[in-house]
C-alpha cells in the first residue's frame, strides 16, 4: 500500500514540480491579499472631516473647537459662515460632522446657563458616525469639565466630588483597538479555506476532464489511496500558506503571536481537513472545470461572509447564525485569534476544536464516501 | 454598421444564455444569492453585548447598576462571577466581550469621596466591537452618574443643576437610526451588479475560441464593433434586469429609504453596468479559456469592489497610497453615488464627480474594448 501511496504521491509532487509558475500563482495573489487586508480594512475614526459654523466667535468657541481637533479624531475642512453651508457640506459629503456653535455659547457658560451645541453627523456610514458621537461626547465632557473647573471652581468642587461613577476600561488582548491585528489572523484563514478547496476541486476535476482519472483507476492503486496521494500535497501546501502568512502578518505587520504555534498547528490540521473534504465533494459534484469553478464560489462565498471574519456572527439573524455552527472557519477563525492575541491554550479552545474535528472527519470521511461512488 | 448584422448576433448571444445553463445561473441565481447573503450576513449593527459581571459588593446600588447596564438594551449578561480569576477565564474562552466588575467598597467610596470607579474589561480581540461596545458603556455609566448627582442633590435640597454646562444636542443625518444595513445594502448592489457584469461578459468571446465556432465568426462579414456591440446588447439587458432586482430588493424588502431621483438612479446603474460589461468583455477578448476568462474576471472584481470600493471599509481611513489605489476601483464611484442617492437623496448636480468618472471609465473601457477584438485567428 505504501508503495503505491508513495507512486501517487510522487506524481503529484512531479507535476506540481513542473508548473514552474505554480508556485508563483500561489503566493502571491496571497501576498497581495494579505498586504491589502492589512492596509484597506480598517473601521477606525480618525481624522474625520468636520465642518464648524462659530457664530460666537468667542475664546470658549474656539477652545471647544480646539478640543476637537486636538484629538486627531476630527479635522476641520471648513469653516462656514452660514447655515446652509453646513447643510451643503453634509449633503455633498465633503463634511461628515458638522458643530454649529449658536451665538452667546460663551456668555451662557459664564452665566451658569445652559449653551445649547449642535452637532450634526452624516449617519450614512452607521458605523463611522456611532463611533464619531462617542468621541464627541466624551471630548464635550471633557471640555465642560474643564470650563467649569476654570471659571467657577467654586460650583465646580461643590458639584465634582458629590456622586460620580468612573469608568475604568480596558481592552485586552488588543490594547491599541488595532483593526489589523483584527483582520491579519483571520485573512489566514479565509485565503487558505479558498485556495485549498479550488485546489483540490480542480485537481480532481482535471483529472477526470482530461480522462487520466481513468488510467488512474485501471492501475492497482485504490480509491483511498488515490484520496490520499491527492490531499497529502494540498494539505502541505495549506500548512505552509498558514505558516507563511503568520510569518509574514508576524514580521510585516507586528501582530503579536503570543499563543502556541503547537495548537494552531493542531487546529490547522483539523480545519485543512474539513477543507480537503469540501474540496472533494465539490469534486464529485461536478463533471467540468467550469463548474467547478461556479460550484466553488456558491459555496466558499458564504462560508467566508459567514464565518465572523468581518462581521461579527452576534450581528447576523438567527437563522443565519444557525448555519455558521457547520461552518468550519467559524471556529477555526476563533482558534487562530485566540493563539495570535490571547495565548489561550486547549483548555479553553476545546469546544471550538472539537466542532472542528467533527466536521474535519465528517467531511473528509463524507467526500470519500461519495468519491467511491462517482467513480463507478 | 449594418443593424441586420448586429442584430443577428444580439440574437445568437441570447439564444446562448439562454440554453447554457451555466450563465442562466450566472444570471438570475447569483444575484439572488447574494443579494439573501450579503443583505442579511452583513450587518455591523453590535447590540445585545455580551457581559460578565463580577459584583463584588452586591449592594442596592451596585445591583442597581448592573441593572442599568442591562436595562440599556446594549448589553446582556451572560455570566455572573464570583471571583477574579474568573473574569480572566470567561475573557479568554470568549464567553463574554467585556466584564464589570465592581469593588468591594463601591458604594461606601461613592458616598464618602464622591467619586467611585468602575472596572470594565474587554476583549479587544475584534477592534471595531470593542470601540462601540466601550462607547455603550461610558454612555451607560455617564446617565448613571447624572442620576446619582440628580437625587443627591434632591437629597441635600438643591435645584438639580445648579451649573449650567454645554447641552450636546447630536443630531444624526441621512440615516437617523444609524442602521447599518441602510449603509451597506446599497453598495452591496454595486457588489452582485459587478460581481454578475464582469462573469457574464468574460464567457463570451472565449466561447467562440473554445467550441470552435471563431472561424465561422470570423468568415461571416460581421466587422469587430458589430460583434463588440451585439454581444454586449442581451448582457445590458440582463445586467439591467438583474440591477433592477437588487434595487428593489434594496428598497422594498429590505426598506432602506429611498430619497433621490430615480431617472438619476437608473442613468448610473447603466453606466456602472456599462462598465462592468467591458472589463468582462475585455478579458474575454484577452484569455482563450472560459475557465481561465471567469477566473481572471473573478479575481479583478472580487477583491477591489469588496475591499477597495468603500463599501465596508471607509476609503478615508485607508493610507494615503492605498487611497490612491481605489481611485481606478470603478465602483467605488458607484457606491458613492447609490448611497447618496438612497439616502441623501443627491441631484445630479450633486453627484457631478462620481458621475463623470464613470463616465470616463465607460468611454475608455469600451473603447479599449472595441480596439482589443480583432477578426482573426492567430
Amino acid at each position: 500500500m505504501f508503495d503505491r501511496l508513495w507512486a501517487m504521491l510522487m506524481k503529484e509532487f512531479l507535476e506540481l514540480r513542473r508548473d514552474r509558475w505554480a508556485m508563483f500563482r500561489l503566493i502571491v495573489p496571497l501576498l497581495i491579499q494579505v498586504v491589502a487586508f492589512g492596509y484597506a480594512a480598517t473601521f477606525t475614526v480618525n481624522h474625520v472631516a468636520t465642518s464648524v459654523l462659530d457664530l460666537d466667535h468667542s475664546q470658549a468657541s474656539r477652545g471647544l473647537v480646539s478640543h476637537f481637533v486636538a484629538t486627531g479624531r476630527f479635522e476641520v475642512v471648513d469653516i462656514a459662515e452660514t447655515q446652509r453651508q453646513i447643510t451643503r457640506d453634509l449633503d455633498t459629503g465633503r463634511a461628515t460632522v458638522a458643530i454649529v456653535i449658536h451665538a452667546g455659547f460663551e456668555q451662557n457658560l459664564n452665566n451658569g446657563r445652559t449653551a445649547p451645541l449642535q452637532v450634526s453627523v452624516d449617519g450614512t456610514n452607521s458605523n463611522t458616525a456611532l463611533i464619531a458621537l462617542g468621541y464627541v461626547s466624551q471630548i464635550v465632557a471633557q471640555f465642560q469639565a474643564e470650563q467649569m473647573a476654570n471659571a467657577w471652581p467654586a460650583q465646580a468642587a461643590a458639584v465634582s466630588p458629590s456622586v460620580s461613577v468612573l469608568l475604568q476600561e480596558r481592552p485586552w488582548f488588543n490594547a491599541g483597538l488595532e483593526d489589523r491585528w483584527f483582520f491579519i489572523p483571520g485573512v489566514i484563514g479565509t485565503l487558505t479555506l479558498i485556495q485549498v478547496v479550488s485546489l483540490t476541486a480542480f485537481a480532481v476535476v482535471r483529472e477526470r476532464e482530461v480522462g487520466t482519472l481513468e488510467q488512474i483507476m485501471v492501475s492497482p492503486i485504490r480509491p483511498f489511496e488515490f484520496i490520499l496521494g491527492k490531499a497529502v500535497p494540498f494539505f502541505l501546501i495549506g500548512l505552509g500558506e498558514v505558516a507563511l502568512i503568520t510569518i509574514f502578518g508576524v514580521l510585516w505587520f507586528h501582530i503579536p503571536f503570543v499563543g502556541s504555534p503547537l495548537v494552531m498547528l493542531l487546529g490547522a490540521s483539523l480545519f485543512l481537513l474539513a477543507a480537503l473534504g469540501l474540496g472533494l465533494l465539490l469534486s464529485t459534484l461536478s463533471r467540468t472545470q467550469q463548474q467547478a469553478f461556479a460550484l466553488n464560489f456558491f459555496v466558499v462565498n458564504p462560508l467566508f461572509i459567514l464565518s465572523g471574519f468581518a462581521f461579527p456572527i452576534a450581528a447576523m439573524p438567527r437563522v443565519l447564525q444557525w448555519f455558521t455552527l457547520i461552518n468550519p472557519l467559524r471556529y477555526f477563525l476563533v482558534i487562530i485569534r485566540a493563539e495570535f492575541l490571547k495565548g489561550v491554550g486547549v483548555d479553553a479552545l476545546w469546544p471550538d476544536l472539537s466542532a472542528l474535528a467533527l466536521l474535519g472527519v465528517g467531511m473528509f470521511t463524507l467526500s470519500i464516501l461519495r468519491f467511491r461512488k462517482s467513480l463507478d | 454598421m449594418n443593424p441586420r448584422r448586429l442584430f443577428a448576433i444580439a440574437f445568437k448571444e441570447t439564444l446562448q444564455v439562454w440554453r447554457d445553463p451555466r450563465s442562466l445561473a450566472i444570471a438570475l441565481l447569483m444575484p439572488l444569492m447574494q443579494m439573501a447573503l450579503l443583505g442579511y450576513g452583513v450587518s455591523l449593527d453590535i447590540r445585545r453585548v455580551p457581559l460578565c459581571v463580577y459584583d463584588q459588593e452586591n449592594s442596592q446600588t451596585s445591583r442597581e447598576l448592573v441593572q442599568r447596564f442591562v436595562a440599556s438594551k446594549w448589553f446582556v449578561v451572560a455570566r455572573v462571577l464570583s471571583d477574579e480569576r474568573a473574569v480572566r477565564d470567561a475573557m479568554d474562552r470568549g464567553t463574554c466581550i467585556g466584564a464589570v466588575t465592581i469593588p468591594v467598597n463601591f458604594s461606601r467610596i461613592l458616598t464618602t469621596t464622591g467619586a467611585a470607579s468602575v472596572q470594565t474589561v474587554f476583549d479587544a480581540t475584534d477592534a471595531n466591537t470593542t470601540t462601540i461596545a466601550i462607547g455603550y458603556a461610558q454612555g451607560v455609566i455617564a446617565q448613571t452618574t447624572a442620576d446619582f448627582q440628580a437625587r443627591w442633590a434632591a437629597a441635600h435640597g438643591l435645584r438639580p443643576q445648579t451649573v449650567g454646562g454645554v447641552d450636546l444636542e447630536p443630531r444624526v443625518w441621512f440615516n437617523e437610526g444609524l442602521d447599518s444595513r441602510n449603509f451597506i445594502i446599497p453598495g452591496v448592489v454595486a457588489v452582485i451588479l459587478g460581481l454578475v457584469g464582469a462573469q457574464l461578459t468574460s464567457l463570451t468571446i472565449s466561447r467562440e475560441w473554445e467550441r470552435g465556432t471563431m472561424e465561422q465568426l470570423v468568415s461571416t462579414p460581421v466587422t469587430a464593433l458589430e460583434v463588440m456591440i451585439g454581444k454586449l446588447v442581451p448582457y445590458f439587458v440582463i445586467g439591467l434586469f438583474d440591477a433592477a432586482f437588487c434595487l428593489c430588493a434594496t428598497a422594498f424588502w429590505f426598506q432602506v429609504p429611498f430619497r433621490g431621483s430615480l431617472g438619476t438612479l437608473m442613468l448610473t446603474t447603466a453606466l456602472f453596468t456599462l462598465v462592468v460589461l467591458g472589463i468582462g468583455y475585455l478579458v474575454s477578448v484577452r484569455i482563450r479559456s472560459q475557465l481561465g476568462a471567469s477566473q481572471v474576471a473573478l479575481i479583478l472584481t472580487v477583491m477591489p469592489i469588496n475591499l477597495l470600493s468603500g463599501y465596508t471599509f471607509p476609503i478615508d481611513q485607508m493610507p494615503a497610497p492605498i487611497q490612491a489605489v481605489t481611485l481606478v476601483v470603478y465602483a467605488r464611484y458607484f457606491v458613492t453615488i447609490l448611497r447618496a442617492v438612497f439616502l441623501k437623496g443627491s441631484t445630479i448636480g450633486d453627484l457631478a464627480v462620481p458621475i463623470l468618472a464613470l463616465v470616463l471609465y465607460a468611454v475608455a473601457i469600451i473603447w479599449i474594448a472595441a480596439r482589443a477584438f480583432r477578426k482573426r485567428l492567430d
